[in-house]
């Protein structure tokens, strides 16, 4: 039995964000972290591990730099990493993108006792397709926001999170889970961990790996192979500034209270 | 029958179509959302507006939908259709597209619909785009948006009539531009689906308006039923349960008053919030938090304003001690007047607020409560 858990390397969008003057991301100038609802799906892997003594198997999709966090990843306690990195690839949107990691999955091998992990959703594109469309293309079934997930056997029973309390859920395995932050606190590094990483099996997945799966043509990857297309990107304007009120005593509340009135607002 | 579809065949395709969802024989709010939007784009397009409602003896709920704009619903009933699953709903849902062929699909951005959005589109081969806070078809309003919520130069928006698809130009005008914040809000991104239909988009909930009830239209509405097929074979997955929240869940979205609290209260939680909540009592609103604020566990996720929360616009959003993220900003910038208390000046949340006050808000905000107390009482 083995856990693969698909990861993305992300620009860290809660620092400071550069735009470059033509409206594009100054990627160069950013920080780059692992995502963070990936961690939790790799720390949900590594719980999973502990417990049934299971494989743990990262992949990424992304420019060989990627190849660091993936080692990083090895260090908590992943066992092998797949870098599935090409030039035909770049330019994907999120059905070319699982159409390639759908590929790379299928490549690696899925055992009948195999659970696939993703994060709910990535923090620089925040769309959360990625994961489900992966589970369409192999025909899995999916379970995506879970707060928690148990193993018996070859049954996964989940808790679903919705915006107005939860669903439990119950498949068998083959399947695909999207995790959130809620179902657990993702671990560190420990020291041991970091020294055997680097001896860890790393396989990179390139065009040529993937060329003849079926789910790989010309028509299903990269920039061409994606059903969208961006037909601008922009900054919003900055609002105005508004006013600063004088002080910060009951007379500067008032002052507030009688402009508030005065406008019927309230 | 999805086996014989071709998403490319562009011209098979017409009308705007809303997933209709529904919790337990009720509606998502978000939905009357959908379908007053999907009016207008419908009418842009000079087509028909349709509502795809499915679940288990619902046909009784169908019927509201036109009273905001739908045209038909088509109504698909099926016991096994009682409870949402991935299984059942995609499987409904690419056959009823397969077979009558929308050229856009709008699904609301729940916890729900953005499970079923993409494995519908990637089974449809066909784009979607996710968490759209704003939908268009028309070039001249479209271009009109662009002036006011972007910074694009006058000759680059004039252009905006042809895009590069494929190495050749494309033009755009009939189709859903359909454009949402990206890289946590920092940069706006409208998205086309240029050579394959339906082009599909799930929509930030509380972020389209609702439209006016119209009983006459809503008595006039066409329903059709669908002969839907399921059978067992087609479920991998089992609903065990589905559990209802057991505290109710706050309802930002639709509060006209909303008092948010950040990481300024960290250092007395219960009675930063105990403030927030006098102050929200006063003015008969209802207390949020920023992502800090709900990371930290002071307040439930339902509270939780911004790119990763929910996106509001009351008529007075109130700001203690909240920095003012891009995140945050994300989610309430187009409240009609913000409050901010902070006790730095510098914060980036005085940047956007109509009123700030530069203060510690354990003390400023009881006197804010007392102020506004007494406004009211002379009206």
């Amino acid at each position: 039995m083995k856990i693969l858990v698909c990861v993305k390397q992300v620009p860290d969008t809660s620092g400071k964000v550069a735009v470059n003057p033509d409206g594009t991301l100054n990627r160069a100038s950013m920080q780059t972290i692992i995502n963070p609802d990936d961690m939790n799906a790799v720390e949900a892997a590594l719980k999973l591990k502990d417990e049934l003594g299971c494989k743990v198997t990262v992949v990424t999709m992304g420019p060989p730099p990627a190849e660091g966090m993936l080692r990083e990843l090895m260090a908590m306690g992943a066992d092998d990493g797949y870098l599935v990195s090409a030039r035909e690839f770049g330019g994907s949107d999120t059905y070319a993108t699982s159409q390639i990691l759908a590929a790379a999955l299928d490549t690696i091998g899925i055992d009948a006792d195999d659970i696939v992990f993703c994060g709910r959703q990535a923090i620089d594109g925040d769309t959360a397709q990625v994961g489900p469309q992966i589970a369409e293309k192999l025909h899995l079934p999916q379970i995506t926001y879970a707060a928690d997930i148990k193993k018996d056997g070859n049954t996964i029973t989940v808790k679903r999170i919705l915006e107005d309390g939860y669903m439990t859920i119950k498949t068998q395995t083959p399947c695909l889970v999207t995790c959130i932050k809620e179902l657990n606190t993702p671990r560190y590094m420990s020291v041991s961990g970091v020294f055997e990483a680097y001896s860890k099996p790393m396989t990179v997945l390139d065009y040529n790996a993937l060329k003849d799966h079926p789910l790989i043509d010309a028509t299903t990857i990269g920039l061409k192979g994606s059903p969208t297309n961006i037909l601008t990107s922009f900054t919003p304007p900055q609002k105005g500034a508004g006013q600063m009120l004088e002080g910060n005593d009951m007379a500067t509340c008032e002052k507030l209270a009688g402009i508030l009135l005065d406008k019927h607002i309230i | 029958m999805v086996e014989n579809y071709n998403s490319a065949a562009i011209a098979e395709f017409k009308n705007v179509w809303v997933f209709c969802e529904q919790r337990q024989g009720k509606m998502m709010p978000t939905t009357f959302e959908l379908i007053s939007e999907g009016r207008k784009l419908a009418d842009e397009l000079g087509v028909n507006l349709c509502g795809l409602l499915l679940g288990d003896n619902i046909e009784g709920i169908a019927k509201e939908l036109g009273g905001y704009g739908a045209d038909e619903v088509i109504v698909c009933d099926h016991p096994m259709l009682k409870n949402y699953t991935t299984d059942a709903y995609a499987k409904v849902i690419c056959d009823v597209i397969s077979e009558m062929k929308p050229e856009a699909f709008l699904i609301g951005a729940t916890n729900i619909g953005r499970d079923l959005g993409p494995r519908c589109a990637a089974r449809l081969h066909t784009g979607l785009c996710a968490d759209c806070t704003h939908l268009d078809v028309d070039m001249p309003i479209y271009k009109d948006f662009l002036r006011g919520a972007s910074t694009l130069p006058e000759e680059k928006i004039e252009k905006m009539n042809t895009a590069k698809v494929m190495g050749e130009d494309h033009d755009v005008s009939r189709d859903l531009k359909m454009t949402r914040p990206a890289f946590g809000g920092n940069l706006m991104a409208t998205i086309i689906c240029p050579r394959f239909r339906p082009a599909m988009a799930t929509v930030r909930p509380g972020v389209m308006k609702k439209a006016p009830f119209d009983q006459k239209k809503a008595d006039a509405v066409k329903l059709t039923k669908y002969d839907v097929k399921l059978e067992a074979a087609d479920m991998q997955t089992e609903v065990v349960e589905v559990v209802k929240a057991a505290k109710k869940l706050v309802d930002l979205i639709g509060a006209d008053f909303i008092v948010s609290v950040g990481r300024g209260i960290s250092k007395d939680v219960e009675g930063g919030i105990k403030l927030a909540e006098e102050l929200a009592d006063v003015l008969g609103g209802v207390v949020g938090g920023s992502r800090v604020a709900i990371d930290s566990g002071w307040l439930t996720a339902d509270h939780q304003v911004g790119q990763t929360g929910k996106t509001v616009h009351p008529k007075v959003y109130v700001a203690l001690g909240i920095s003012g993220s891009i995140q945050h900003k994300a989610g309430m910038s187009e409240s009609e007047c913000i409050i901010a208390v902070n006790k730095n000046e510098t914060a980036p949340i005085f940047e956007i607020a109509d009123y700030g006050i530069c203060g510690d808000l354990f003390k400023v905000t009881p006197m804010l409560t007392e102020a506004f107390k007494a406004a009211k009482a002379s009206k």
